[in-house]
């Protein structure tokens, strides 16, 4: 008798995992043929390419395709040297002590902040405070603070896993610390500073909260080379924004399906990139 | 050679300067939000503010009580976390003690997925499913009732499920983890003495990982606090009492909707809503330290 209820309790508890498990896979399955099936129609080549614009009659998202490439552009090319630079002084330079724990509990409550407080410091600090008002480089900048911790965090792995021998062997030889650095230290963790890059520029392209107020939501084309020039100092809503507003104020539910098409397949993408990566450059694999 | 030298003194200060600017970073954001949040405090009056229950901020004699809001995250992220944590633990059980490789890979990439998909994505398929189906019920529960005012399926309850979803692949994703670093020995110890599988897992594995799913669940409370975009669009936009069929508002939406226009005392009030969310974010953050180095000291 014991031995039965105690078959049923465990075979119970069993199909209740399995249900939970199957949960996330349902759910993703769902999530990516629910957006598909009602977002592909309205994806074609003018869609990429054009703007929305009532008098010439177009729906486009193209201006919003130019926002967040620049704002990824700019964002990271500041983001990444900062956060593989201070990865590298945690790592090599500090001793242990104040300073590094001091440091590793900020990157620690940087990544524990939602953007919706990055949006609001932004608009305050860079929009308000620095008077770039609502542009591609407030929102920039705001995303910076927001993926620091990301790429931080990923190099500082990466670094960890490159083994002693390499740097005592090119002191050993005669470099300089910064030599050995620069020679031997950053080529080997490059992987991981690929895949903290790829996976920042992952988390910019779905931010909204943050960038709402601080990077504002014009979707215009910039006008020849200058226009792409000033453009950091406009504003310019991104992929997210206009899809947040084509399905809130704007009530045009084929754009926001359209753009979430868009959204999953370059979501798809990052994902499948740092996954072949990680695998590729898997030292414990290849031994 | 004095050449070396200055190169890897220089290089020694920018690595620092680039260290540095997270700190940097954290004390800016924290003064901001103090020196923008307070003031309102000042003019409304702090329990007026915070307890009250009338946002009315536009009126000629207007009011802004806030008191409401922060119940409503609250109660959302209690509810999500009930919801959310059961699912993530068990799934986590699933990664770790029960699937092969082949399955495992499957579920491992669904979560790391889920934990990819921008969360305007989350609120769009809210929007359009989740409203709809709620409305449904929602008109077979207030037929009779003609005092009930309608939300179109906006409500908390639909905020509360897409929260929940949002959280599962943070909580999934640390439990897998500190399941996984579960020595083995016990698990041989407990089969030894009798136990069946599901009974070790749950009277020897989950409390050997206690530490690690705590910060899982710490992690998750921290995420469902600051989620804004998604349950913007899934929570209807009135500032209400948090009960299921209402349409709510939390502080992240709350300042979301009412941001782009506000100014004055108003635009005031909502840097205050913004400083309420830091200050729990912060909490969470501390208690996460904790769970973390408690963590360390256990050994796991």
């Amino acid at each position: 008798m014991a031995i039965n209820t105690r078959k049923i309790k465990d075979f119970s508890i069993r199909m209740l995992i399995y249900i939970c498990a199957a949960f996330s896979v349902f759910l993703v399955i769902g999530i990516i043929i629910y957006v598909l099936t009602n977002g592909l129609s309205a994806v074609n080549w003018s869609f990429l390419t054009s703007v929305t614009s009532v008098l010439k009659g177009t729906v486009g998202i193209a201006g919003n395709i130019v926002n967040t490439i620049l704002i990824i552009f700019i964002s990271m090319v500041i983001a990444t040297p900062i956060g593989v630079g201070s990865a590298i002084y945690l790592n090599e330079y500090a001793k242990p002590g104040k300073v590094v724990t001091l440091i590793e509990y900020a990157t620690e409550t940087l990544s524990g902040i939602p953007s919706i407080i990055f949006g609001l410091f932004g608009m305050m600090f860079f929009g308000e405070k620095l008077g770039l008002g609502y542009s591609l480089l407030t929102g920039s900048l705001t995303l910076i603070i927001m993926v620091l911790p990301l790429i931080t965090r990923n190099t500082q792995e990466a670094l960890k896993s490159v083994p002693n021998t390499y740097r005592n062997g090119a002191i050993g030889l005669g470099s300089g610390k910064w030599h050995m650095i620069r020679t031997i230290l950053i080529p080997s963790a490059m992987p991981g500073i690929i895949t903290g890059a790829i996976l920042a520029i992952g988390r910019i392209v779905g931010e909204s909260a943050a960038l709402l107020f601080t990077a504002g939501s014009a979707k215009l084309l910039p006008k020849g080379i200058d226009g792409l020039f000033d453009k950091p100092f406009q504003s310019g809503g991104t992929l997210t924004i206009q899809m947040y507003l084509s399905a809130t104020s704007e009530g045009d539910f084929e754009t926001a399906f359209g753009i979430a098409v868009v959204l999953l397949i370059i979501v798809l993408g990052i994902n499948l990139t740092t996954k072949a990566l990680t695998k590729h450059f898997d030292v414990t694999r290849k031994e | 050679m004095k050449k070396k030298a200055f190169i890897e003194k220089t290089a020694n200060i920018i690595l620092l300067i680039c260290a540095v600017v997270a700190i940097f970073a954290v004390c800016a954001i924290t003064l901001y939000m103090f020196i923008k949040g307070t003031p309102a405090l000042k003019e409304v009056g702090v329990s007026d503010l915070l307890f009250g229950t009338i946002w009315k901020p536009t009126a000629s004699n207007p009011s802004f009580g806030i008191g409401y809001i922060i119940l409503t995250s609250i109660v959302g992220t209690g509810a999500a976390i009930l919801i959310g944590v059961p699912i993530g633990l068990l799934t986590a059980v699933f990664l770790s003690e029960m699937a092969g490789k082949r399955l495992g890979t499957v579920v491992g990439s669904a979560v790391e997925l889920l934990a990819a998909i921008p969360s305007v994505i989350y609120g769009l398929i809210g929007m359009m499913v989740l409203n709809p189906i709620m409305f449904k019920i929602e008109r077979m529960l207030f037929a009779e009732k003609s005092a009930h005012q309608y939300t179109g399926g906006a409500n908390m309850l639909s905020a509360i499920i897409v929260l929940a979803i949002m959280i599962l692949p943070t909580v999934i994703s640390v439990s897998t983890s500190s399941l996984k670093a579960v020595s083995d020995n016990l698990r041989a110890a407990s089969l030894a003495l009798g136990a069946t599988n599901e009974q070790t897992i749950f009277w020897t594995v989950i409390p050997a990982a206690k530490s690690g799913i705590l910060t899982g669940v710490v992690l998750g409370i921290g995420r469902a606090l600051g989620e804004a975009m998604a349950i913007n669009m899934v929570a209807g936009g009135a500032v209400n009492i948090p009960l299921p069929f209402n349409s709510v508002r939390t502080l992240t939406t709350q300042i979301v909707s009412e941001m782009g226009y506000a100014s004055g005392t108003h635009r005031q009030v909502l840097f205050t809503v913004g400083l309420v969310l830091y200050v729990f974010i912060m909490i969470v953050n501390c208690v996460l330290l904790k769970t973390r180095k408690r963590g360390f000291e256990h050994g796991d």
